[in-house]
């Protein structure tokens, strides 16, 4: 992109196709996801009867709500060109949290606090918020790269987890994570409006206002967002509070999901939770993407792993597909780049 | 063609299109055997791709490339250094944690027939090609340490030595010394007369007609003028370059400069003391309402330090700014420009988001003042669009990725951000680099109107026209410290090169 050579747009019918071309070229990062969820359906539609149901789409819907809510705050991080590690052990102590001052069966063998509802809540809450802000501190102001500060959150978080819950497990939760969490609202499970909504709410905030403009300009061109006299630090460290409290909420719903608060308990979310939103076209360099390609994502995690399970294959096969499916849906994300950045040369 | 030696390297009919837009238009190039071809033309007129096409930069275009008599077809960047072509582009293209000697031999250190690094030539042989080239450095220093002059000479030498039989070399002085351009045109004229042929871009059209034995001049994506240089001069250069003369080209390029007496206006903003490390040794300076203060010196002289301790980027060890009397330490550049501060970085690749519009360009600096929460897209449009019809933008299309317009146009998107709320001080770091004529020429008007507004500008530049086109007062930088101050007296460039 050197000196970029000028331009005259000629309005020649010649070109026209030609521009369409270089159209399709720079949405690629868009349109390739949504073509691998497209294919992957068809297939799963053709392999089973009983995967393209209204049941089993509301089953997918249920399966990936949870990533999805953690996935709305890494969004915001993975746009900047970031990172956070700690998403999956931060949702994990905040669900411990909330049960932790909660009060237990008299079976369960936990040393806990009880509290009222709203404050067991509002404390869990304060956690996540805090591990995010030490997140953020350590990032911005000490000056740690986020893969290493959030690795050591996600030991942090893991330890204090540890802790609360000294190996046992909790049931209870509040009434109100509980509704929201597992029961329903007119056949419509509450986590999955819960999901849509945060992932609506995240949209609206990268796409319409002023703080949404500057994490993708901060992921875009970090040295310009500064040389433009925007406050970089402080936008970085809200994006690291931002996908803590999504974890935290993401974490919260999921302890009434499954239905038990324990160790370990959420460790596949970090990784589905990266794959959603970099599968749906989210560049790991920042500044390109958005909610609606980590929905796309989601849909093509949860399609497949919910697809998997209707067709009749070997299930210790299963997890190497799964790891080839998404091999392949990274290096179209990688093309996807390249191809963009040679139609911007 | 030079004395009807048959072409090495012969280009025909080359045409090559981005994106929809045609950069070159059938273009014809030859280059003979032990020539030094000089390249001339406005930013975007089409140099650069044509050179990016020799060096196997871009592999996709049409038209015949014929070399040594033989059409060929490089595939990449390897294909070309395989064929003897090597280029330097524009940009610093280094490892700076990697240490001189290997700098110097990137890509082919010596070794032993295990296989091994032999460290110890490696480091001879570099340190004995440097010093053919003038540079006495350690070669085991760290790169990324040294002046980025320095940095700069030392990725020229590393092409140059590299055994390329085509060498081109784009815009190589912008950064340089005069003494430092006298030992590159040195080693470029030996390394001809051993040979080598040699592909020079240049926006100095003195050094392009001093160094240069053919000359080519291209506008628009094509090929208008390819003349002898000892059969051309400098106006008629660029008078092919642009199509027509400019006045304020005249202005920059003569030789005695009347600067005014000092403006009986307020301070805008004061320096005092400032030191930092070891770039900057206690500088103190004003500048006021209405007036440019120009800052010019070498490259590594410390200016670019300076500038990012005004914007808030660097905090300085010792000393004070006070903005209208008013101290202020800033902890952020978002501080400094709160403060009223406006800030163009010397690269454009630093200040601009190339993948966004020119809207979201040009509105970012101010978005804080146009919207609270939510964004107004439709004010911001119109911000950009007055900004594009003031700065003569070109294409004035604020929707267009940033990315499809050229360098100089880039330049402007980088100023038009912060014009829109006119700030209290602009710092400008080369605002003029790698330019052409005609938009400097805008440039120029620019700044002019803004001090006119009663703006202050500061202007730090390792050009001395620059400076001189723009300054109303001249204090000069060298090794970190304030040497000379020019007010009120006639100056030119010998005096100001003299004092630096």
């Amino acid at each position: 992109m050197t000196s970029g050579e000028s331009v005259t747009v000629p309005a020649s019918d010649r070109k026209r196709p030609h521009r369409l071309a270089v159209m399709l070229r720079s949405q690629m990062r868009n349109i390739a996801p949504f073509l691998t969820l497209i294919c992957l359906f068809g297939f799963f539609a053709a392999a089973s009867p009983s995967f393209a149901t209204l049941d089993n789409l509301g089953n997918i819907l249920t399966q990936i709500s949870v990533t999805g809510i953690i996935a709305v705050g890494l969004t915001f991080v993975i746009l900047c060109a970031e990172i956070d590690l700690s998403i999956a052990a931060i949702a994990n102590v905040t669900g411990i949290a909330v049960a932790y001052f909660t009060l237990q069966e008299s079976y369960v063998n936990i040393a806990n606090v009880p509290m009222p509802g709203w404050a067991a809540i509002l404390l869990a809450l304060a956690l996540c918020a805090l591990l995010g802000l030490v997140n953020a501190f350590g990032l911005t102001v000490i000056g740690i790269p986020s893969f290493i500060m959030t690795l050591a959150m996600m030991q942090i978080a893991a330890g204090i987890s540890a802790l609360l819950v000294r190996g046992q497990i909790a049931y209870k939760v509040p009434p109100l994570v509980t509704t929201l969490g597992s029961t329903s609202i007119g056949g419509i499970p509450w986590i999955v409006i819960v999901a849509a909504l945060m992932l609506l709410g995240g949209h609206l905030v990268l796409t319409y206002t002023r703080f949404g403009r500057y994490v993708y300009m901060v992921g875009g061109n970090r040295e310009a967002a500064e040389y433009s006299g925007l406050n970089v630090k402080l936008i970085l460290g809200s994006v690291m509070v931002i996908s803590a409290v999504c974890a935290g909420v993401g974490g919260m719903l999921g302890v009434a999901h499954f239905g038990s608060a324990q160790q370990n308990e959420f460790d596949t979310y970090l990784l589905d939770s990266i794959a959603a939103v970099v599968v749906g076209g989210t560049s790991l360099f920042g500044g390109r993407g958005g909610i609606g390609n980590t929905i796309v994502g989601l849909f093509v995690l949860g399609v497949l792993n919910n697809g998997l399970d209707h067709v009749n294959i070997d299930s210790f096969l299963k997890i190497l597909i799964r790891g080839l499916i998404l091999l392949a849906a990274l290096v179209i994300n990688v093309y996807a780049q390249r191809l963009r950045e040679r139609t911007a040369d | 063609m030079s004395a009807g030696l048959k072409p090495i390297l012969e280009l025909q009919e080359i045409t090559k299109a981005f994106g929809g837009v045609e950069a070159l238009r059938g273009v014809d190039f030859a280059l003979s055997p032990g020539e030094i071809h000089g390249l001339v033309g406005e930013n975007g007129a089409g140099k650069s791709t044509l050179m990016k096409i020799i060096a196997g930069v871009h592999a996709d275009f049409s038209g015949r490339f014929i070399l040594d008599g033989r059409e060929t077809r490089f595939r990449s960047v390897r294909d070309a250094h395989a064929a003897g072509i090597a280029m330097v582009h524009q940009e610093l293209s280094v490892a700076p944690d990697l240490s001189v000697a290997e700098n110097v031999f990137l890509g082919n250190q010596p070794t032993n027939r295990f296989g091994f690094v032999q460290w110890r030539r490696m480091a001879r042989e570099a340190g004995e090609q440097l010093k053919r080239f003038g540079i006495d450095v350690d070669p085991m220093s760290r790169l990324g340490d040294l002046p980025i002059g320095l940095q700069q000479l030392i990725e020229i030498a590393r092409v140059l030595f590299s055994g390329a039989r085509i060498i081109i070399l784009d815009e190589p002085t912008s950064a340089l010394s005069p003494p430092e351009v006298e030992r590159l045109f040195a080693t470029l004229k030996r390394l001809r007369d051993e040979g080598t042929s040699i592909v020079f871009i240049s926006h100095f059209i003195e050094d392009i007609l001093r160094v240069s034995d053919v000359v080519t001049v291209f506008r628009n994506g094509r090929k208008v003028a390819e003349t002898r240089a000892a059969d051309t001069s400098k106006p008629a250069l660029i008078e092919a370059m642009i199509g027509h003369g400019r006045e304020a080209l005249e202005e920059t390029y003569t030789h005695d400069i009347m600067l005014p007496p000092p403006a009986e206006k307020p301070v805008v903003l004061n320096a005092s003391g400032l030191s930092l490390a070891r770039s900057l040794r206690d500088v103190s300076f004003d500048v006021r309402a209405g007036e440019v203060l120009g800052i010019y010196g070498f490259m590594g002289c410390g200016q670019l330090e300076l500038a990012r301790i005004l914007f808030g980027k660097l905090k300085p060890d010792q000393g004070s700014l006070a903005i209208a009397g008013e101290q202020k330490a800033f902890r952020s550049t978002a501080g400094a420009r709160r403060a009223g501060i406006a800030f163009v970085p010397e690269s454009r690749r630093d200040m601009l988001f190339h993948q966004e519009p020119v809207y979201k360009n040009i509105s970012i600096s101010v978005l804080d003042r146009i919207s609270s929460l939510l964004l107004k897209p439709s004010r911001e449009r119109e911000i950009a669009a007055r900004q594009v019809d003031q700065l003569r933008i070109r294409p004035a299309a604020v929707e267009l990725d940033l990315g499809m317009l050229s360098g100089g146009n880039q330049q402007k998107v980088a100023l038009a951000k912060w014009l829109s709320y006119p700030p209290r001080l602009l710092v400008l770091c080369e605002p003029t680099r790698g330019m052409d004529v005609g938009a400097k020429d805008d440039v120029i008007h620019i700044v002019r109107d803004l001090r006119a507004k009663g703006l202050a500008v500061i202007v730090l530049s390792t050009e001395p026209e620059t400076v001189l086109s723009l300054a109303d007062r001249i204090i000069v930088l060298k090794r970190g410290a304030v040497v000379r101050e020019f007010s009120n007296e006639r100056i030119s460039k010998d005096r100001l090169l003299e004092a630096a």
